[in-house]
């Protein structure tokens, strides 16, 4: 039955909360020793930038802000839901923050071009 | 036959644990419900199907089943609204062990309310006088919207964290044990607060929220699930528990 019955709009938003908490946890150290490159010297670090001007991980980096945003609002909006008196609409809550991880993401798109 | 339109290929778990979808084919009619399908199945096609009911008009809360992948209560479920190409997927209820076809052994379901302490505690020494309970008070506004549970277990069904913790209180027995919550005449709080905020308590909740989209009785036990967490939040901050 699962998928089927998992099928609504709060469960995909769990779904992208989860993936995207898993997404982060596997970023952040990766992204802390690019920082760490720029201590390391400066060689290193440029030889690792221009990698990074690849089409691909420019692409995932985009994919990745949106991660994290979906990850921020999705945060936001439960931290709300279990902290603050109840309020109905939820469903209308997960797809304001889809749209504003969209808007973050189209922004970070915009400022790369 | 008057109203009958066509016929449904439905397919009914037949078994226990171990079992299998068996086909059948059962005439359409109009405003034909899922245990319409069920009990012509069971009194024309094969008598040994096994099933529960009883009210038939939703009340009861023992008809539960899984339609096309979704737990719902079979006895309001048109069979319009569900049917996929006039196909029918008819299982037990999910997070329940299955006795025979599709009647689930619901033990646990109903020993996990009492875990919750679900039972209304009266003070040690009696009332003197009948509680006024100002209907539009927020405590007895919090109690209403959870009274009207069925117990059909359609949310514990739907409930992943059932499924992954088979522990987990899940969305009745906790919706219930907030109703006693805000239930002003009520003396047991701190001891249900301590019974509900435990490992398998309201805290495992990740907000789904699939019980509350699948609930007949469209009641909310997610929003009971975070007044819980509230709750014991504000009793551990003050010690109380
Ligand atoms: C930006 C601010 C952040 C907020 C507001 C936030 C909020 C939350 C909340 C409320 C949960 C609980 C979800 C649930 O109950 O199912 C959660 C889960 C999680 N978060 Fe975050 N988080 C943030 C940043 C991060 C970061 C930076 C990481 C990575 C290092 C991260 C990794 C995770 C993981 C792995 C989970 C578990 C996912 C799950 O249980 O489904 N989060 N976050
Ligand atoms: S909101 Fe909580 S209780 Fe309801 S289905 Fe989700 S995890 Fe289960
Ligand atoms: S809360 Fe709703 S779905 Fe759950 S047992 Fe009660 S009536 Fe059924
Ligand atoms: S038979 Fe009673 S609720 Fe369906």
């Amino acid at each position: 039955m699962s998928w089927r019955n998992r099928n609504h709009p709060t469960f995909w938003a769990f779904l992208v909360h989860r993936l995207s908490g898993i997404a982060l946890t596997l970023f952040l150290p990766f992204h802390f020793w690019t920082l760490g490159q720029a201590i390391a010297g400066e060689a290193a670090l440029d030889g690792f930038l221009r990698w990074a001007e690849q089409p691909l991980v420019k692409a995932s980096e985009v994919v990745l802000v949106v991660l994290l945003a979906a990850h921020l609002f999705g945060g936001l909006r439960l931290l709300a839901l279990e902290f603050l008196p109840w309020r109905d609409g939820q469903k209308s809550l997960v797809a304001l923050g889809g749209a504003l991880s969209l808007v973050v993401g189209l922004a970070f798109l915009l400022n790369l071009a | 036959m008057p109203g009958q339109v066509d016929a449904l290929t439905v397919s009914v778990w037949r078994g226990a644990a171990a079992g299998r979808y068996v086909d059948y084919q059962v005439p359409h009619r109009t405003s034909q419900t899922v245990l319409d399908i069920v009990t012509y199945i069971q009194r024309r096609l094969d008598p040994t199907l096994s099933y529960r009911f009883s009210c038939r008009v939703g009340v009861c809360g023992s008809c539960a089943m899984t339609v096309n992948g979704v737990p719902r209560w079979t006895c309001r479920t048109h069979v319009d609204r569900v049917a996929k190409d006039r196909k029918l997927e008819i299982g037990p209820l999910r997070n329940l062990p299955v006795i025979k076809d599709l009647a689930t052994d619901m033990r646990a379901f109903f020993d996990k309310w009492a875990r919750a302490k679900g039972q209304f505690q009266p003070p040690a020494t009696p009332a003197a006088d009948f509680a006024r309970v100002d209907p539009a008070s927020a405590a007895r506004r919090e109690a209403d919207a959870a009274i009207e549970c069925i117990g059909c277990a359609v949310c514990y069904s739907a409930c992943d964290v059932v499924a992954w913790n088979p522990d987990y209180l899940g969305p009745a027995a906790l919706n219930r044990a907030w109703s006693l919550v805000n239930d002003v005449r009520d003396a047991g709080g701190a001891e249900r607060l301590a019974a509900v905020s435990g490992d398998a308590g309201c805290h495992s909740c990740h907000s789904h929220q699939a019980c509350a989209e699948r609930c007949p009785k469209q009641l909310n036990p997610t929003a009971a699930i975070a007044g819980l967490k509230r709750a014991t939040l504000k009793a551990a901050l003050t010690g109380a528990l």
